[in-house]
């Protein structure tokens, strides 16, 4: 077991130090940016560019630690490739939204693919990072060990905080082996129906790690040894996918590539209690859901009726992209905090950022 | 101290009997596990509801007294330690299982509930909850927030922030607020991440919502032992990078595995140099698969003897030594220190050398257990406070460890906490400008800086002093939990 070596890439610490120290003295917004991939998600940012992509290369990676460290600008690609090499991957499945995601970004937007029904989100992956503060700080905060309780956990903070706080020099990351099998079975089901099939299988314990609905089609993802598979999936029904057709099917849905998506302008984000029939009250062709039901995606729904979805089920709404009035988007796209949750925000927000310089309102107008 | 009499008139007028002002009343609360700190507090506070912890809390904040929150006083780092001039509020009253929800799965709870309590309520739906701290039967969901908790399952299952949802926190400001959400997400920052494990010093958590999981449909349970402990430490790499996640990865060195099986009859082989347990779980196709292949990359290893534990009894009785571990290594000496270091893994093997090269400098024997799936390592140091400056070596040696394990890059606290403990070698592992970012954050929180004061971060000025885990002739309170 051993460290793999990979190439050296590229380490612009001081110079966006010293970047970002001169923003702060002249007190000019920056906004940062990774591959710019997912510019849609979150409010619009007017400040000038601070580019991160030439900061970029693993730093650490041993896969007998299942922990990789790299640099913020590192293509989540380069990433995700050199970990399959090695029969691993990022547990949370993020999509990527482009080919230039850098694997800051990925994190910063916090936002995680398929697997996270079973893998859960990107904070659960964050051991440490290194973070440049909107003061010119450079700290180091957690680290490559799976259990770490000395001092806060900011580490786990930094995950889909949308740079507000810094900039993220590295991150280190949790990762897990790849399953030995995966299968992918497709049923025709209405929602709700659907969502009662798939709470029963939460509960029974069976490995799904993918779940997603559409159209009456519910498409669910097993994995765990062919053996094993093989034994469960006529306990469970429905047609199986080859392989390709069900990678295909996976990548459609992280990426939002899928039929449903591309049709969906603007595109709005219900995040629900699992197992909640809150999507089955939406017009089916408006709809489409993942996570056992956690993260429901509507278009073309009136704001009520979401407030109403979302009230009653105890979940949130965000706006996940905008129209195509890009950044003349003034209002929020996230949930309102309410007062003192957003007067908190907004004293940790000084003590990481106290010019507040980094990426402001991109969460909130004021943040 | 004298008690403000107004202080005391309005905190009674809240609290009733729920007030304790006595030194005699009082002293019950005056140090929790790590005995060697006490500190008698001047006023305990057992609220029952909510909305008394509120108003407690802001007649603390008016007359700027300090509170210091306190479940069941299990844990290992003096995080519960009362402060001069403070106020304990004891959360245990809060005790009630809110909801259940299989369907969900999710369990809401209040603070003082135990933590197995939590699964035993979940247990009639086939389901649990994953963090098992060897404290569970007696340690609060509140004081496992407040400290991150772990267990032996956590490579596989995670910490407490891996399998909380959401809390409910009282500030020190008396403002309730509710972090996360049932969904495991909220919008705003993860302020939730930065809560849990922040030992008590950003809020009152007042409920929590945790994760339940599905019990496994099948465990099993191996034992290897090996002949040299560097190639045990290289076996559990293996196993890992072979794509196997075992729910439970322990291990043990000779002294440990002499002093378990004298303690607990396990059956533990006596000539081994390093025993492993290897506990897989899951689907039953799943389990045998992974337990066929951990089997051969094992004996591939080295491994002199692997057995598979035939029946439930016999994985309880394999488990039980691994589990008495710490009261076992306990009748070796008249006292012993406990560490509570993470290393990357890889350098275990070297780790464990300097702990044994620093043994002979020291004049003191350890016993090495750790959670080798984690990398987090419990060096048990043996020695004798009646002896004469053996106290003061078990300190010193306890300190380089953690030295050595923050060169290895590592941390100086897996999962007890920094407490008023480890306040010293937080020094080692942070930076000034980490140390004061810390501060403020707390700040941040707490503007008035009354909540649980002095603990968890050092400030610039206390770098240098280093306290100690303790335990004398065994006894630690509630010491017939297991420790691991």
């Amino acid at each position: 077991m051993a460290l793999i070596e990979t190439p050296p890439g590229q380490d612009l610490t001081d110079a966006l130090v010293e970047r970002v120290l001169a923003a702060a003295n002249a007190g000019t917004p920056l906004r940062i940016v990774g591959g710019d991939t997912k510019r849609f998600y979150g409010r619009p940012v007017a400040g000038e560019t601070l580019a991160l992509a030439g900061h970029h290369g693993v730093v650490r990676y041993d896969p007998a630690e299942l922990v990789i460290t790299a640099r913020g600008g590192t293509l989540l690609a380069d990433v995700e490739a050199l970990l399959a090499r090695h029969g691993q991957r990022l547990p949370f499945e993020p999509p990527s939204f482009g080919s230039l995601a850098t694997l800051g970004g990925t994190v910063a937007a916090g936002l995680a693919g398929p697997a996270r029904v079973a893998r859960g989100p990107v904070r659960d992956c964050v051991l440490g990072a290194r973070l440049l503060t909107g003061d010119g700080r450079v700290l180091k905060f957690g680290g490559e060990v799976m259990k770490n309780v000395a001092g806060y956990d900011v580490s786990r903070l930094l995950a889909g905080s949308l740079g507000i706080l810094g900039v993220l020099l590295d991150v280190s990351l949790k990762v897990l082996p790849v399953a030995r099998g995966a299968r992918t079975l497709r049923r025709h089901i209405a929602a709700q129906g659907a969502i009662d099939l798939l709470g029963a299988a939460a509960q029974r314990g069976l490995p799904l790690t993918g779940s997603f609905w559409s159209t009456g089609e519910l498409y669910l993802r097993l994995e765990g040894s062919p053996s094993g598979l093989d034994e469960l999936v006529p306990t469970i029904g429905g047609d199986p996918l080859d392989d390709s057709a069900a990678a295909s099917l996976w990548q459609s849905v992280r990426e939002q590539t899928h039929a449903y998506f591309t049709a969906a302008h603007p595109l709005g984000r219900l995040s629900l209690p699992a197992t909640t029939a809150g999507a089955a009250l939406v017009r089916a062709d408006r709809i489409a859901f993942e996570w056992n039901g956690a993260q429901a995606w509507v278009t073309g729904v009136e704001r009520e009726t979401i407030d109403l979805i979302t009230r009653a089920a105890g979940g949130h709404a965000t706006l996940f992209r905008r129209d195509d009035a890009e950044d003349r988007v003034t209002g929020d796209v996230f949930a309102p905090l309410p007062t003192p949750l957003l007067d908190l925000h907004r004293a940790v927000k000084r003590v990481f950022d106290p010019a507040g310089i980094l990426n402001p309102g991109r969460m909130y107008a004021d943040l | 101290m004298a008690i403000d009499a107004g202080l005391l008139r309005e905190l009674g007028s809240v609290l009733g009997p729920g007030l304790l002002s006595t030194p005699a009343a009082c002293v019950a609360y005056e140090c929790d596990a790590l005995t060697a700190h006490r500190h008698p507090p001047d006023l305990v506070a057992l609220p029952t509801s909510v909305e008394q912890v509120q108003q407690i809390v802001r007649i603390c904040r008016r007359h700027s007294v300090p509170v210091v929150a306190r479940g069941s006083g299990t844990g290992l780092s003096g995080g519960a330690l009362p402060v001069a001039g403070g106020l304990l509020l004891v959360l245990s009253r809060l005790d009630e299982i809110l909801e259940v929800d299989p369907r969900r799965g999710l369990a809401r709870v209040q603070p003082g509930v135990t933590n197995l309590a939590v699964s035993e309520a979940a247990a009639p739906f086939g389901m649990y909850y994953a963090p098992d701290p060897s404290s569970q039967v007696a340690c609060s969901v509140g004081g496992n927030v407040a400290e991150n908790s772990g267990g032996v399952h956590c490579l596989k299952y995670g910490l407490t922030v891996h399998n909380v949802l959401a809390v409910k926190l009282v500030t020190m400001e008396g403002e309730l607020l509710t972090l996360g959400s049932e969904t495991g997400e909220a919008p705003g920052l993860n302020l939730l991440g930065a809560v849990i494990g922040s030992e008590g010093l950003l809020g009152f958590v007042v409920e929590v919502t945790v994760r339940l999981l599905p019990l496994p449909r099948r465990v099993e349970l191996l034992l290897a032992a090996f002949d040299d402990v560097g190639r045990c430490a290289e076996a559990v790499g293996q196993v890992i990078a072979a794509g196997i996640i075992p729910a439970g990865l322990e291990m043990m060195d000779a002294p440990a595995i002499k002093a378990a099986e004298a303690f607990a009859r396990c059956g533990y082989p006596l000539d081994a140099q390093a025993l492993l347990l290897c506990e897989v779980d899951g689907l039953p196709a799943d389990v045998d698969d992974d337990l066929g292949r951990a089997r051969t990359l094992l004996e591939a290893a080295g491994a002199t003897s692997v057995r598979v534990a035939r029946d439930a009894g016999e994985r309880q009785r394999m488990w039980s030594g691994r589990k008495s571990a710490f009261p076992a290594v306990g009748r070796l000496a008249p006292d012993y220190y406990c560490m509570d270091g993470t290393i990357p893994r890889r350098h275990l093997a070297d780790v464990l050398a300097q702990i044994a090269a620093l043994s002979t400098t020291y004049r003191l024997d350890v016993a090495n257990v750790f959670h080798a799936g984690d990398g987090n390592l419990h060096p048990l140091i043996l020695f004798d406070a009646g002896k004469d400056g053996e106290l003061e070596r078990a300190e010193r040696f306890g300190a380089d460890i953690l030295e050595a394990c923050v060169a290895a890059g590592g941390t100086v606290t897996g999962e007890h906490g920094v407490g008023v403990e480890k306040l010293g070698p937080m020094c080692s592992q942070f930076g000034a400008a980490e140390l004061a970012t810390f501060h403020a954050l707390k700040l941040a929180f707490d503007p008035a800086g009354l909540l649980n004061p002095g603990k968890a971060v050092p400030t610039l000025a206390r770098c240098a002093d280093y306290g100690a885990l303790r335990v004398h002739g065994g006894r630690l309170p509630h010491s017939h939990l297991p420790r691991f």
